[in-house]
């Protein structure tokens, strides 16, 4: 079996989650090579062939012309697999790949299930493994869900990929910076993070009594910022802020995986919420099952 | 203008959820059914292009799946699209993403759209692979995970949404397709008026094999309800209660509440 894996490349670095599609290879036992889009300086520290593409050429964000660099590397080494991370970069990139190839594509592989490929069904509530009916496959893995545990010391055995005549079908205008920060998350000690399941708007306050009897910080999941119920520098999650408070609160947050890759790496989680199945659960050292705002007010009560 | 948005409907994401009796899918007994989240950008923006242009944008909306697929539809047509399109399907959980992405550019084919908008996944699969293949299949560019979305005669600005809230600034010009990310904007609720206004609105059936020739490119081997990987202790019962035995938790084991 050999996978090709697809590198990430942004602002002129390497992404580190590169060396999870390295871990996942070496999970699979599958013979390896790479694709990297990016520049010499920044190569993965890993061993095995690496093709590469000039960034300043291909940009960083092109999927017309990486997608056809893909399919170059593709014709080159023959892989039974062709690997993304399932992230910006990836689940975009991924399918135009797939489509081309004719190939199946499998999305957001958690695990490797007697050799079948896990993923998440209904906000991860579910599990299911997939099975793939064409010679080659498509995969994106699950950012955080394949670690690199080893050294970084290799060096890869560079191919230079180039192509020819080809035309981007839009052009990348540069990155815009994330909103500033007026909240920083990344320094508390205990972080209270507000859900949907509080309900509505009008009952954050007392969620915010409670970060202040705890004496943390206020947080928020996604779907909270996104309805104008608090702003975006309390956000917890892949495109907020990752935190590692001492101990960390989710009031009515089930926990979608958006929000957990933020998180997760808390000392202490107490998970409040009515449904016991919650995929906050995973990560949760106690789970509260109750109604938030009935739960929450008994707490402050009886810590003041 | 020729607009198209996708949709898709899915269970309520709050609901418990069961495996069913072929072992591949949830049972849908007692869930209650919705459309899709991320789709509800995708209608809101086709509607926003549709009222900035002078209403002379023509927006088809089109969903597969089972007669309770109807519903939505109708959802967005209420919301200002102005033809419903029903694929109908009994089994549409069983296809893959190719295959609805392949269903959707047969659809497609001669109706020539301008742009396409979708979700940039549904809640339930979760692939987001259904959007890029039909752009792909149909030969038109394609940008995802947007939360800014700017049209200006036939040249797009979009903003697509990176990890960190980072987001990248994307040009390019019709014919497109868009998957839409929460944030985009601010879906409307029907009014009323326009829920009345919208039942006169055409609706057309087609089945699904009408525009469907290919087979599966991957396919579920089984699904299970994932065992508790949380090693966490599980409170229940009374609030006062569990609230004292959390505070006795926390003294123990945080060094945050002495």
């Amino acid at each position: 079996m050999k996978a090709l894996l697809i590198c990430e490349y942004r602002e002129g670095t390497l992404l580190d989650s590169s060396y999870e599609l390295v871990a996942f290879a070496d999970k699979l036992g599958a013979e390896r090579a790479m694709v990297l889009i990016g520049s010499e300086a920044a190569l993965p520290r890993v061993n095995g062939k690496l093709y590469l593409a000039d960034v300043a050429r291909y940009g960083e964000y092109n999927p017309e012309l990486h997608k056809q660099i893909v399919l170059e590397a593709v014709k080159r080494e023959n892989p039974d697999t062709i690997v993304f991370v399932h992230s910006s970069y990836g689940w975009d990139l991924a399918p135009r790949v797939a489509a081309a190839l004719k190939a199946g594509q499998i999305s957001e592989i958690t695990g490797i299930n007697e050799g079948k490929f896990e993923v998440g069904l209904c906000n991860a509530k579910l599990r299911r493994t997939v099975v793939s009916r064409t010679e080659k496959t498509v995969l994106t893995i699950q950012a955080g869900a394949f670690n690199f545990t080893g050294d970084a010391q290799g060096s890869p055995q560079v191919e230079k990929l180039e192509l020819k005549d080809a035309l981007p079908a839009l052009e990348f205008a540069g990155y815009e910076p994330a909103l500033k920060t007026e909240v920083d998350l990344s320094r508390a000690e205990v972080i209270v993070s507000v859900g949907r399941g509080v309900g509505k708007k009008e009952n954050i306050p007392i969620i915010a009594a409670l970060a202040k009897a705890l004496g943390g910080q206020l947080g928020a999941s996604r779907p909270v910022v996104d309805a104008g119920w608090l702003e975006h520098s309390r956000q917890v999650g892949i495109t907020g802020q990752t935190v590692a408070p001492k101990l960390y609160v989710a009031c009515g947050i089930s926990g979608a995986i958006q929000h957990l890759s933020g998180m997760r790496n808390s000392e202490f989680v107490v998970a409040i919420n009515k449904d016991k199945d919650a995929p906050i659960g995973e990560v949760a050292d106690v789970m509260v099952v109750a109604d938030v705002m009935q739960f929450v007010p008994a707490l402050i009560a009886m810590l003041s | 203008m020729k607009i198209l948005v996708c949709i898709k409907q899915v269970p309520d994401m709050a609901s418990r959820f069961k495996v069913n009796g072929n072992g591949v899918w949830y049972d849908e007994v007692d869930l209650a059914f919705r459309m899709n989240e991320y789709d509800e950008f995708a209608v809101e923006q086709a509607v926003q292009v549709k009222e900035q242009s002078g209403s002379e944008p023509d927006i088809t909306v089109l969903s597969i799946g089972p007669d309770r697929v109807i519903e939505p539809i109708k959802k967005a047509l209420a919301m200002g699209c102005d033809r419903g399109v029903h694929l109908r399907d009994e089994a549409s959980y069983k296809k893959d993403p190719w295959q609805i992405a392949f269903t959707i550019a047969g659809f497609c084919r001669d109706k020539k759209f301008d742009l396409i908008f979708t979700g940039m996944q549904s809640q339930d699969r979760g692939s987001a692979q259904v959007g890029v293949i039909l752009a792909e299949l149909l030969g038109i560019a394609c940008v995802t995970t947007v939360v800014g979305f700017a049209i200006d005669n036939r040249a797009i600005t979009a903003k697509r949404e990176l990890e960190g809230g980072i987001k990248s600034v994307v040009k390019f010009s019709l014919p497109a397709l868009i998957t839409c990310q929460l944030g985009l904007n601010t879906p409307r609720y029907p009014t009323l008026p326009n829920i009345m206004k919208a039942k006169k609105k055409e609706l057309l059936v087609f089945p699904v094999a009408d525009f469907l020739q290919e087979k599966e490119m991957t396919g579920t081997g089984s699904a299970y309800t994932p065992a508790r990987k949380g090693s966490g202790i599980i409170l229940e019962g009374d609030v006062n209660e569990m609230a004292g035995r959390l505070l006795g938790i926390l003294k123990d084991k945080t060094a945050v509440i002495k």
